[in-house]
């Protein structure tokens, strides 16, 4: 099956909303499960991990989501195709690391997403834009109970779901969303929230998940202790908390109009110029300016542009997503330069940021 | 979340260390931070960290173990090995390495014992054995305070326990 015809497009990923989705992106919940009797993906020699594959594989793919998935191991995906999905963040990167031994299934709708044998035998993920942590917990807890009756887990009843790594022990589970925190950012408040995000035991990380920047004001949020505690005290927690960033941010954004106006402007302003006018971008810096201009269309500066447009180019100019769309190989410098002639011509009807908005829109 | 040192005190400390692309973190009640002069980021050294750290942990667990290097019969995996990589080689090392287990567990969630999502499948066992132990407790303490009549009653609902073939017929 071909990858990229199965993929949702760009454009039509953008158009998917969600409670909140101007500051929340996207919500996940993963859980971790591994099978008895069997030594776990990082110790399993080669041909283990190929015959759990072929007993978890099947299970998965005979599950009424799973229909018409798209299924494959990690050997039938080319580097471009596994950093692809990394981008979309289908993928953690340690999976897209992965080759004989390893699978994934991913639905139709890009709502269920399976890793075999990343770090656990498998890794199961439901996906939903927005924030939606509970119906992201509740469609994935009914997604393993339908599973759990076609394999045999490892489980202990003191210790719950056996993992590879102990911070995973118990319960499995990784209650996440990735936010756009541009506010935050701008008026240096970040480091605090972090800060007393992390108190409540929960981890701040980088776009592409753990060790990476914030590119783009991207933060995830998610949850680091999984043994001692309900799934569902976990979920509800962490929707406490990011309904707390989300009222932050927004607080961040309206003093930052009221008392610091044209730092606002002078950021976005420049963001607009740069993306509008440069004819050589790099991938960060592109993400860091289509921050800001997201947070400009937020602001109703500019009023005739659809959020979507900014998220879609958010996509579209990652470096896999832009070598796809070029049979040839490029270079760095190539990728900055066909970059930037993309953008320009994205924004080429879009006007200057209009700095006298006529009223915010909520 | 314990402090990591002592082991004692609710950690408010913080630490992330990255060390060859590693990410190390460590969390300290305010004591033990002040002790190890963590409050103040300018004098903390790496070295410091390295032994605070996660890598400290595995290591804890390699001597409680007495010096002997244990390893799974199942999957030959040895307290080196997860000492190198801080994950475990099959579900049966949790087992084997249980008591060297327990202190690093404690410093890293919420609590030890799991009170989530239990399969189905062992839903159920895990029921009867919980009723099983309610009953057997029941009919001591009829027995001892002389109350025959309810010690028949809870010995009946023993023996219908032990047979599962006479439960649903009774339902």
């Amino acid at each position: 099956m071909d990858l990229y015809e199965f993929l949702i497009t760009p454009a039509e990923a953008t158009r998917l909303h969600g409670p909140h989705d101007r500051i929340v992106m996207s919500s996940r919940v993963r859980l971790a499960r591994n099978l008895k009797g069997a030594a776990f993906p990082g110790w399993a020699k080669k041909p283990e991990r190929i015959k759990i594959m072929e007993t978890i594989r099947p299970a998965v793919e005979s599950l009424p989501e799973m229909k018409d998935a798209f299924s494959e191991v990690m050997d039938n995906l080319g580097a471009l195709e596994k950093q692809i999905l990394v981008e979309r963040h289908l993928i953690s990167r340690e999976h897209a690391a992965k080759s004989s031994g390893s699978g994934l299934v991913l639905n139709r709708e890009e709502t269920f997403c399976v890793m075999i044998n990343e770090e656990d035998h498998l890794r199961m993920q439901a996906l939903r834009p927005g924030l939606q942590l509970r119906e992201a917990w509740s469609a994935i807890d009914k997604f393993d109970s339908a599973l759990e009756k076609k394999l045999d887990y490892a489980f202990n009843n003191d210790l719950g779901y056996l993992t590879a790594c102990p911070t995973n022990l118990g319960t499995g589970i990784r209650v996440s969303a990735m936010l756009h925190l541009p506010g935050l950012v701008l008026a240096e408040q970040i480091n605090p929230i972090i800060q007393s995000v992390n108190k409540l035991g929960l981890a701040v990380r980088g776009l592409y998940g753990e060790g990476t920047e914030a590119l783009g004001n991207v933060f995830q949020v998610s949850n680091q202790m999984t043994l001692g505690e309900t799934e569902t005290t976990i979920v509800e927690r962490l929707d406490k908390v990011l309904l707390q960033i989300i009222e932050h941010e927004e607080n961040a954004r309206q003093t930052l109009l009221e008392k610091k106006p044209k730092v606002v402007f002078n950021h976005i302003g420049r963001a607009y110029g740069i993306l509008a006018n440069a004819h050589s971008i790099s991938s960060k810096e592109t993400m860091n300016l289509l921050s800001l201009m997201r947070l400009g269309v937020d602001l109703g500066l500019f009023p005739e542009v659809n959020r979507s447009l900014v998220d879609e180019l958010f996509i579209v100019t990652q470096p896999a997503h832009l070598q796809k769309q070029f049979s040839d190989k490029l270079t760095a410098e190539e990728r900055d330069l066909l970059r930037s002639d993309m953008v320009r011509d994205r924004l080429k009807n879009v006007s200057r940021p209009n700095v006298k908005p006529p009223k915010p829109e909520n | 979340m314990q402090c990591s040192v002592c082991k004692e005190k609710p950690a408010t400390v913080f630490l992330t260390h990255i060390e060859n692309d590693k990410m190390h973190k460590v969390n300290l009640c305010e004591d033990c931070a002040k002790k190890k002069g963590v409050d103040n980021p300018t004098t903390f050294s790496l070295a410091d960290a390295d032994l605070l750290l996660g890598l400290g942990a595995a290591q804890e667990v390699v001597q409680t173990a007495g010096g002997v290097d244990l390893k799974c019969p199942r999957c030959g995996f040895s307290q080196a090995d997860f000492k190198k990589s801080g994950r475990l080689g099959c579900p049966d090392c949790y087992q084997v390495f249980a008591e060297g287990l327990a202190g690093l567990l404690k410093t890293m969630h919420k609590g030890t014992r799991h009170t989530g999502k239990t399969p189905e499948a062992l839903r159920s066992s895990r029921d009867a054995a919980e009723r099983l132990k309610l009953l057997n407790k029941k009919l001591a303490k009829a027995i001892e305070s002389e109350d025959f009549e309810q010690a028949a009653k809870v010995r009946d609902e023993l023996k219908a326990l032990a047979s599962p073939a006479a439960e649903p017929a009774k339902k």
